[in-house]
C-alpha cells in the first residue's frame, strides 16, 4: 500500500491510497493562504487601496507597478485572489476511484480534481459535509465574482522575476500551480459526483474494501473513515474534536485494531484551551462594546459560529449587552442558521433531544426570533437601513481578502475603540492583516480550534493502539516557534510515519493473507484428518475463481467427456487440466524406532549422526545415507532405485498420509 | 447530682439493663456518659457510688445477662471506667469483683460479643479512664490485660488501635511515674513490672520482621515523646536508638515514613533536643537517608525549633531547598545562575529524578512549596532563607508551568514537560510569591516578577482558582512595588505596571466566567484598601475604564458578584468624592448617584449577599467618617435601618446592628461624652446637656425602634447584640453611681406604655405585638425612661443562655431515655 501525500497543511489534508486494488483520495482541502499575497477585494470603491503605490525594484525598474501593489512595507499583487491546489503531478488523479471527504473544511477543492483532471469516480459524504461545504463554496465564489478585477497579474510568478520580490512573495512556493476561484457551474457539476452517506454506514468498493465513515465529533457531519479489506484496516483520522460542542460525539471504539492510522487535521493552536479562547472572545467583544466601540468577527459562516453564538446568547444578558445588535453578514447566512437547525441526527445527544421538545436544537434562532441576531446576504440592501452602531458584525472571509469583513475593516480600522477578533485559526492574524496597515482599531486573537490536542492525541492513541501511525511531518516535532515545547508533538511507539508534500509513502504493513470462500458443494467433500488436538488438514482439488477482487474456490471440472458425434475436438484451454495429486505426508520419524526398524529389515551397520536440523542415517554397507530433517527427508543412495523404494516405504510407515 | 436526677437514674439503670428494651439511642447513651464524666470529675468520693447503689447493680445486671447488646456492653465498661478512675470508687466496685468481671480474662473479651468492634472500644476506653491509679494497673497486669491490649494494636478497627496505643502509652507513663523506686539510668535501670512488659514488648516488635509490628511500636514511641517529657524517655530511648538508626539504612524495612515523625516529636522534647548525645547525629542521618518526600516534613518541623543546632539546621533547610535549586540549576544556563545551594551539599541525583517524572514531580513540588509558605508565613521566629533565589526559581517554576521559558538543559525540558498546565503547581507557587513579597533582598527582580504576573493574569489558559491567586500574589508585590518607588525611573516603572495591571482587570471584568469577575473585584478592593493613599495608583486606577466597568457589575446577574462590586464601588468611593482632593469625574460618578444605587441594592435586591455587602459598606463609610456632619449622618443612618428592619436576612439585620452601634459610638465621640460607662470622669458636667442631644439624634435616627424589636428577633445573635448595644446606651445615659429609678418613679402604671414594653420583653413575645401602640420609639423621655427601667442585664442573661439549655440538662436526657421506655410499655399494652 502507497501513500500519495498532496497537500503539505495539516489540516487541509490531501492524500490518495493505493489500497489492495483501489486508488482512494482522502479528502481534498485547498490551501487558501496563498490569497494572504494579494490585496483585499473592497465591495465599494476605496480610495486607499486604489491610491496604494506601485512596487518598484531596487534598481528602479518599475515594470511590476501595475501587479504589485505597496502597503506599510509589504507587497501585495493586486489581481484576482488564488488558492494553491493539491499536487496533481504526483500522480494521475484520473485513476483516482473514490473521494472520501471528513469534513466541509477539507472539501474546498474539490472542484479543482473532479472537474479538471478527468475524474471519473464517486466521492463520498455525508449530508450535513455536503450542504455546508456548498454554502461554503457558494460564498466564495460569491464574494470574489462580486468584484470583478479587470486584470490579472502573471507576470509575477515568472520564476526569474519571482526571485527578485521581497518575502515572503519571494518564498512563496509553487506559484506556477495557483489557481483563480472555480466558477458555481463547476461546483455543482462537483457536488453532483456526491453520494451521501450515513455514519456506521458500509460502502464495498470494488468487493476488496469496505469504507466506512465514524463521527469525528469536530463539525456538522465530519467523519473519520475506516477502509478496510478482510485482514487489513486503516483509519483515516481527519478534523476530530472530544469536547462537547454541537455535533455528534466522537467515535472511538470503531478506530482499535488499525494497522495503520494515519492522522490529520488536528488543532492548529495547540496552546490554546477553546474553553479560555470562547471566555476571552467575551471578555474583549463586551469591553470594547462598553466602550462604545464596534466589533467584528470575521468568520466562516458555519461551524464555530455556531457555538459562538450559544455562548454570547448565554452571555450577553448577564453582561447587559441585550441592546446591541449582533449582524450575521454572508451570502449564505440564511442557509446556514437554517440548515443547522435540521440536521438534528448529527447532533449532539443534548440538541438532538431538543427538537422533540419541540425547541430548535441551537437557541440562536431564540436571538433571531428577539431581534438581536439580524442576519443579511451582504452589506447592500437592507442591512444599511437597519444598521445601527456599536454593534457585533460576523462576517466572512477570515483572510480579510474579500467577502464583506474587507468594508468593515475598512470602515472601522481607523477608530481605536473598535476591536477585530480573530476566532478562525486558518490564518496568521498579523498577516491578514497587512494591507490594513497601520490600522488604529484594536485586534485580538482568540483562535478557537477544537480539533484534537497533543495529550488528547496521545489518550486516543493509548486507546486504540493502532500498530503504526502515519502523520504530517509537523506533527513530529515541536512547532518551530516553540522549540522547547517536546509536549506538542505526537509521542507515541513505535514513532509516527511522517510525510510531506508531494511525498510517496509506502505504508508499514504487509498483505498476509486474502479470504476465499469455498463452494458448498466442495465443502461436502472435503475429508479433514485430525492431525493434532484441534487442528485438521485436508486437500482440496479446485479452480480459484477470482472476479472483482473476490476469490471462490469451485469444484474442478468433471473429466472431459470423451467427445460425442464427429464434431473436431475443440481446444479446451479455458477448462485447466486436472492431475490425480499425490498425497501429502506428515508426522515425525521417531530415529530409534525407525533404526530398529532398519535393522528388522536386515540393514546391521545402521549409524545415527545428530545434526543441526535433525539426524543422518547411515547405511554404510549399502553407501546410503538417510537424512532426517523437520520438513524433509532425503534417501541418498547410488543408483539403487529397489533400495531406494524400499527404504521410502520405510520412513512412509512412521508419516501419515491424507 | 440533683435530687431529680438522683430519683430518675434507679429507673433508667433498670430500663437500660432490661433485655426486653430496645437498644437505647447511641447518642443517649454518649450524652450520659458526659454526664458522668462531669459528675465523677467535681465528685471524688466514693459517694456518687454509695448514694447511687443503681449504678453499681447496674453493672452486675448487665453481666448477668446471657446476651447483652453490644452497645449496652460496650457503654457499660466505658460507664465502669469512669467511676473506677476514682481510687476509693474502684475499690468499691471491686468488693464485689465487678471490674475484675468486666475487665478481666473471663469478662467480655472471652465472649462471642469481643467480635463486635464497638465492644472492644468500650474495654479499651474503660480500662483508658480506669488507669490513673495503681490499683487499676495491677488489675489490668495481673489478669493478663497488657497482652490483649498488644493485640488491640493491630486490631482491624483504626479507632480501637489507635486507642490501645494510646492507652499503652499512658499505662507506661503511669507505671514508671507511680512505681518507679529510684530514677532511672543508662546502666542500672530497674523498671517497674508493667513497664518492663510494655517496654519489652517494643524492643521485640522493633527486633521483630513484621512490618505492622514495627509501626505500631514507632507510633507507640511517637506518642509517648510527644506526651512525656520526663528524663526517663531517654534511658528508653537509649535500649531503642540502634534499632531505629537501623531502620535507616535498610531499605527493606518500610519504616522510614514514620521515622520523620518520630524524630520531630523528640526533637521538641527537651530531653533530647538539649542532650549533648548521639540524638541530633541520627536526626542528620535521617535527612541524609529519607527520601526528599519523607524527609520534607522533619525538615520544616525542624526549622521552627528554635532550639535546632545550626548545621542540623542548614541540612535541613538544603532538604527543603533541594528541589528548588533543581528547577533553578535546569533551567538557567550552567555559568548564569549559581543555584541556591552550594553545589557541595547534598546529591540531588534523587531529587532530579523525583522531578523528572511525571508521578512524583507535582507531589514533591506542591509538598516543598507548601512547606516554604508554611515557613514565610511564619511571623514568631523567622528561617533565614535565600529570598532572591528562592523568587527567581519560583518564577522559573511558574514560567515552566505556562510553556514560556525554555530550558538550557534536557532536564529542564523534561521537568517543563511535566509541569506544563499544572494547576496545582501554579498555586502553589503563587502562594509562596504572595507570601515572598514581605521579605527584604528580592527587589532586583521585581520587574521581571511582574512580566510573569502579568502573563498568568492575561492568559486564556490560567484557570479561575490559579488566576485568584495570582490576582493575590500581584496585590501583594504591588504594595512591594509602590514602597520601593523612590528615583523617577522607579515611578515610572511603577506606573506602566499599574497601567497593564488594570488592562488586564478591564479585561477579566467582562469574563463570562463569573468566577473571575468575582476575584477581579476582590482583587479590585484589596487594591484600594492598601494603595488608596498612593496618588500614582489613583490616577492610573481613574484614568482607566476599570471604575466604570466595575459600576456596571453592580448589575451583574450572580449575586456573588454584585457583592464584590458594591464593596468594591465602596471603597472606590474613598478616592473617588470621600478623598480630600477628590479628583474631578464624569456625572456618573457622583456621590449620590453611588449612594442612591446601592441603597437600592439594598432594599431591592433578591439575594442576601450583596445587601450585605452594602450595609457593611455604609458601616465601613461610617467608621471612616465619610459620611458627613452628624446631622447628615443621622439621616442617613435613619434611612438605612428602616430598609434593613425588615429584610429577611439576618445578616443584614445584625450589619443595621453594627451600623448603629458605630453610629452610636461616634455620636458620643463628637459630642465628647465618655464612652467608656467606667470612666470616672463622666457625667455630672455633660451628662445632662449632650446626654439629652445625642439621646434626641438617636431618637430622630429612629435608633430605638430597630433596637427593641431586635431584643425579640428570631434570630439570637441580634437579641444580643441589641441588648449590648441598649446597655452601653444605658450605661452612657445613666452613668455608675447614678441610680436609675431615682430619676423617675420606681413603678409604672400598669397602662404606661414602657411598662407594657418591659412586660412583653419579660415575656420575650415583642416580635408578635409590633408594631407597639403605645410606644412612643422617638420620644426621648419615653425611651430614657425605657433605658432606665427595663432590666437590660438580666434580659442579656436571658439571651446568653443557649436555646437548648434546657433540653441539655441531664434531667431533660434522663427523661428523654424513660420517655422511649414508656412507649415501649405502652405498646406492650397495646399488644394485650
Amino acid at each position: 500500500s502507497f501513500q500519495y501525500c498532496l497537500s503539505g497543511h495539516p489540516t487541509l489534508p490531501c492524500n490518495v491510497l493505493k489500497f489492495k486494488s483501489t486508488t482512494i483520495m482522502l479528502d481534498c482541502g485547498l490551501d487558501m493562504t496563498s490569497t494572504l499575497n494579494f490585496l483585499p477585494l473592497p465591495l465599494v470603491q476605496s480610495p486607499r487601496l486604489s491610491k496604494l503605490p506601485g512596487w518598484v525594484l531596487k534598481d528602479g525598474s518599475t515594470f511590476l507597478d501595475k501587479e504589485l501593489k505597496e502597503c506599510s512595507g509589504h507587497v501585495f499583487v493586486d489581481s484576482v485572489p488564488e488558492f494553491c491546489l493539491p499536487e496533481t503531478e504526483l500522480l494521475d488523479l484520473s485513476t483516482v476511484d473514490v473521494i472520501l471527504i471528513s469534513n466541509y473544511h477539507c472539501m474546498m477543492a474539490l472542484p479543482y480534481i473532479t472537474e479538471y483532471t478527468g475524474f471519473t469516480g464517486t466521492v463520498y459524504a455525508t449530508e450535513p459535509t455536503v450542504q455546508i461545504g456548498r454554502l461554503l463554496m457558494e460564498e466564495l465564489v460569491n464574494s470574489i465574482e462580486r468584484v470583478p478585477k479587470a486584470q490579472s497579474a502573471s507576470m509575477w510568478k515568472n520564476k526569474e522575476v519571482q526571485r527578485l520580490l521581497p518575502a515572503p512573495l519571494k518564498d512563496a512556493v509553487e506559484v506556477s500551480m495557483w489557481r483563480k476561484c472555480y466558477t458555481m457551474p463547476e461546483v455543482n457539476a462537483a457536488l453532483s459526483k456526491i453520494q451521501l452517506v450515513g455514519y456506521s454506514q458500509k460502502i464495498e468498493l470494488f468487493g476488496a474494501v469496505q469504507v466506512t465513515p465514524l463521527s469525528s465529533g469536530y463539525a456538522l457531519g465530519s467523519s473519520n473513515w475506516i477502509i478496510q479489506s478482510h485482514y487489513e484496516k486503516v483509519s483515516y483520522v481527519s478534523g476530530s474534536s472530544l469536547l462537547t460542542t454541537h455535533p455528534q460525539p466522537m467515535d472511538q471504539a470503531s478506530l482499535k485494531n488499525s494497522d495503520v492510522l494515519i492522522l490529520t487535521g488536528l488543532t492548529q493552536i495547540p496552546t490554546a484551551n477553546p474553553d479560555g479562547m470562547v471566555a476571552e472572545f467575551c471578555s474583549n467583544l463586551a469591553m470594547t462594546v462598553r466602550n462604545g466601540g464596534n466589533v467584528l468577527v470575521p468568520c466562516y459562516p458555519s461551524g464555530v459560529i455556531y457555538d459562538l453564538l450559544e455562548c454570547l446568547y448565554q452571555y450577553i444578558d448577564s453582561a447587559g449587552l441585550s441592546n446591541v445588535p449582533f449582524y450575521f453578514i454572508s451570502p449564505v447566512a440564511n442557509s446556514s442558521l437554517e440548515f443547522s437547525q435540521i440536521f438534528a441526527e448529527w447532533l449532539c445527544h443534548n440538541k438532538q433531544t431538543k427538537v422533540y421538545l419541540p425547541e430548535p436544537p441551537f437557541p440562536h434562532a431564540e436571538l433571531i426570533q428577539t431581534n438581536k441576531l439580524k442576519h443579511y446576504p451582504s452589506i447592500h440592501g437592507d442591512f444599511s437601513n437597519d444598521f445601527k452602531q456599536p454593534c457585533v458584525v460576523f462576517t466572512g472571509h477570515p483572510s480579510l481578502r474579500f467577502g464583506d469583513v474587507v468594508h468593515f475593516m475598512e470602515l472601522w480600522g481607523k477608530s481605536s475603540l473598535n476591536t477585530v477578533i480573530f476566532t478562525e485559526p486558518d490564518f496568521s492574524y498579523l498577516d491578514a492583516l497587512a494591507p490594513y496597515q497601520p490600522l488604529a482599531m484594536k485586534c485580538v486573537y482568540c483562535p478557537i480550534d477544537t480539533r484534537l490536542n497533543f495529550i488528547q492525541v496521545s489518550k486516543l492513541l493509548k486507546e486504540v493502539q493502532p500498530l503504526h501511525v502515519v502523520c504530517p511531518e509537523q506533527y513530529t516535532q515541536p512547532p518551530p516557534t516553540q522549540s522547547h515545547r517536546t509536549d506538542l508533538m505526537i509521542d507515541c511507539q513505535p514513532p509516527a510515519m511522517s510525510y510531506r508534500r508531494a511525498e510517496v509513502l509506502t505504508l508499514p504493513y504487509k498483505r498476509r493473507y486474502e479470504k476465499i470462500e469455498i463452494v458448498p458443494e466442495l465443502a461436502d467433500l472435503l475429508v479433514p484428518l485430525e492431525i493434532k488436538p484441534g487442528i485438521s488438514l485436508a486437500t482440496v482439488s479446485a479452480v480459484l475463481h477470482t472476479k472483482d477482487n473476490k476469490h471462490v474456490l469451485q469444484l474442478p471440472p468433471k473429466p472431459p467427456q470423451p467427445p460425442t458425434g464427429k464434431k473436431r475436438k475443440r481446444v479446451s484451454d479455458d477448462v485447466p487440466e486436472c492431475k490425480p495429486l499425490k498425497p501429502l505426508l506428515s508426522g515425525s520419524i521417531p530415529v530409534d524406532q525407525f533404526v530398529q526398524t532398519l535393522e528388522k529389515h536386515g540393514f546391521s551397520d545402521v549409524k545415527v549422526e545428530d545434526t543441526a536440523k535433525g539426524h543422518i542415517v547411515l547405511l554404510q554397507e549399502a553407501e546410503t545415507l538417510i537424512q532426517i530433517e523437520e520438513d524433509s527427508t532425503h534417501i541418498i543412495c547410488d543408483n539403487d532405485e529397489p533400495l531406494r523404494v524400499k527404504l521410502r516405504d520405510l520412513v512412509l510407515k512412521f508419516l501419515q498420509k491424507f | 447530682m440533683t435530687r431529680e436526677c438522683s430519683v430518675l437514674l434507679p429507673r433508667v439503670c433498670a430500663a437500660l439493663a432490661d433485655p426486653r428494651q430496645p437498644g437505647s439511642d447511641d447518642t443517649c447513651l454518649e450524652k450520659l456518659l458526659d454526664w458522668f464524666r462531669l459528675l465523677a470529675k467535681f465528685d471524688p468520693s466514693v459517694e456518687l457510688l454509695q448514694n447511687n447503689p443503681c449504678l453499681a447493680e447496674f453493672i452486675t445486671a448487665v453481666l448477668a445477662l446471657p446476651e447483652p447488646s453490644p452497645s449496652i456492653l460496650s457503654f457499660t465498661l466505658r460507664l465502669a471506667g469512669i467511676l473506677a478512675a476514682l481510687e476509693n470508687r474502684f475499690q468499691h466496685l471491686q468488693q464485689e469483683q465487678l471490674l475484675v468481671r468486666l475487665f478481666g480474662r473471663d469478662g467480655p473479651l472471652n465472649s462471642m460479643l469481643w467480635k463486635d468492634a464497638s465492644v472492644r472500644s468500650g474495654w479499651v476506653h474503660g480500662v483508658h479512664s480506669m488507669m490513673h491509679h495503681q490499683p487499676a494497673l495491677h488489675l489490668l497486669c495481673h489478669t493478663g490485660g497488657l497482652d490483649v491490649i498488644f493485640s488491640l494494636q493491630g486490631d482491624p478497627s483504626l479507632f480501637v488501635a489507635s486507642a490501645a496505643n494510646q492507652l499503652l502509652v499512658d499505662m507506661l507513663i503511669l507505671s514508671v511515674e507511680t512505681e518507679m523506686t529510684k530514677p532511672a539510668s543508662t546502666k542500672d535501670c530497674d523498671w517497674p513490672a508493667c513497664a518492663q512488659m510494655i517496654i519489652k514488648h517494643i524492643e521485640d516488635s522493633l527486633q521483630s520482621s513484621s512490618a505492622s509490628h514495627i509501626e505500631q511500636s514507632l507510633k507507640l514511641l511517637t506518642s509517648l515523646f510527644g506526651s512525656c517529657r520526663a528524663p526517663w524517655t531517654e534511658v528508653l530511648w537509649l535500649g531503642v536508638a540502634k534499632q531505629i538508626e537501623s531502620f535507616l539504612m535498610e531499605e527493606t524495612v518500610q519504616a522510614q515514613h514514620m521515622l520523620a515523625n518520630l524524630l520531630l516529636k523528640m526533637a521538641w522534647s527537651p530531653v533530647f533536643c538539649d542532650s549533648e548525645g548521639s540524638f541530633w547525629t541520627l536526626v542528620a542521618s535521617a535527612l541524609e537517608h529519607l527520601t526528599p518526600v519523607q524527609a520534607g516534613p522533619l525538615a520544616v518541623g525542624l526549622l521552627k525549633l528554635y532550639k535546632c543546632p545550626q548545621d542540623v539546621r542548614i541540612q535541613a533547610l538544603t532538604v527543603l531547598l533541594q528541589p528548588m535549586d533543581c528547577i533553578l540549576r535546569a533551567a538557567s544556563q550552567p555559568l548564569e545562575y549559581a543555584g541556591l545551594l552550594d553545589e557541595s551539599v547534598g546529591d540531588p541525583i534523587t531529587v532530579e529524578g523525583l522531578l523528572s517524572s511525571k508521578s512524583s514531580c507535582a507531589s514533591l513540588l506542591c509538598q516543598t512549596l507548601a512547606h516554604l509558605e508554611e515557613l514565610l508565613s511564619q511571623s514568631r521566629f523567622q528561617v533565614d532563607l535565600p529570598c532572591a533565589s528562592l523568587l527567581h526559581s519560583l518564577m522559573t517554576i511558574l514560567q515552566l508551568c505556562n510553556g514560556l521559558l525554555s530550558p538550557a538543559s534536557a532536564l529542564g525540558s523534561t521537568i517543563g514537560r511535566v509541569l506544563i498546565n499544572c494547576f496545582r503547581v501554579q498555586s502553589s507557587a503563587l502562594d509562596v510569591l504572595a507570601a515572598l513579597s514581605d521579605r527584604k533582598g528580592c527587589d532586583t527582580l521585581i520587574e521581571s516578577l511582574f512580566d510573569v504576573l502579568l502573563a498568568y493574569l492575561d492568559s486564556p489558559n490560567t484557570s479561575p482558582t490559579v488566576l485568584k491567586k495570582a490576582f493575590q500574589a500581584t496585590s501583594k508585590w504591588l504594595v512591594r512595588l509602590q514602597e520601593l518607588s523612590c528615583s523617577n525611573t522607579q515611578r515610572q516603572q511603577a506606573e506602566k505596571i499599574l497601567e497593564d495591571v488594570f488592562l488586564v482587570l478591564q479585561k477579566r471584568l467582562c469574563s463570562p466566567c463569573w468566577e473571575v469577575r468575582d476575584s477581579s473585584l476582590e482583587f479590585l478592593t484589596d487594591l484600594i484598601k492598601c494603595l488608596r493613599d498612593q496618588e500614582e495608583f489613583r490616577q492610573s486606577l481613574l484614568s482607566s475604564e476599570v471604575p466604570r466597568l466595575t459600576e456596571n457589575l453592580l448589575e451583574d446577574p450572580e449575586s456573588y458578584v454584585r457583592a464584590s462590586a458594591v464593596t468594591a464601588m465602596g471603597h472606590l468611593a474613598f478616592i473617588t468624592y470621600f478623598a480630600p482632593e477628590s479628583p474631578v469625574l464624569g456625572n456618573q460618578y457622583n456621590k449620590e448617584n453611588t449612594v442612591a444605587k446601592l441603597q437600592e441594592i439594598l432594599s431591592t435586591d433578591p439575594e442576601g449577599f450583596p445587601r450585605r455587602a452594602v450595609i457593611s459598606i455604609f458601616t465601613e463609610w461610617l467608621s471612616q467618617g465619610c459620611t458627613g456632619p452628624l446631622e447628615d449622618t443621622g439621616q442617613f443612618v435613619s434611612r438605612v435601618i428602616q430598609t434593613v428592619e425588615h429584610d429577611l436576612d439576618w445578616e443584614v439585620r445584625l450589619g443595621g446592628l453594627e451600623l448603629i452601634q458605630d453610629f452610636c459610638h461616634q455620636t458620643f465621640c463628637q459630642l465628647g461624652l465618655p464612652e467608656c460607662p467606667d470612666d470616672p470622669v463622666s457625667s455630672a458636667v455633660t451628662g445632662s446637656i449632650h446626654g439629652s442631644e445625642s439621646l434626641r439624634i438617636f431618637c430622630r435616627a429612629k435608633l430605638f425602634r430597630f433596637l427593641f424589636r431586635s431584643l425579640c428577633d428570631c434570630d439570637k445573635t441580634l437579641g444580643q447584640r441589641a441588648c449590648h448595644i441598649l446597655l452601653n446606651l444605658s450605661n452612657n445615659f445613666y452613668p455608675l453611681g447614678t441610680p436609675k429609678d431615682l430619676d423617675k418613679t420606681v413603678d409604672l402604671p400598669a397602662g404606661c406604655s414602657i411598662a407594657w414594653l418591659e412586660r412583653t420583653l419579660r415575656q420575650g413575645s415583642l416580635a408578635q405585638n409590633f408594631p407597639t401602640d403605645g410606644v412612643d420609639f422617638e420620644d426621648p423621655e419615653s425611651m430614657m425612661l425605657a433605658l432606665g427601667t427595663i432590666d437590660l442585664l438580666q434580659l442579656y442573661d436571658e439571651l446568653n443562655k443557649s436555646s437548648d439549655h434546657v433540653e441539655k440538662s441531664p434531667q431533660s436526657l434522663l427523661q428523654d431515655i424513660l420517655a422511649t421506655v414508656g412507649t415501649m410499655e405502652e405498646n406492650e399494652a397495646d399488644c394485650y
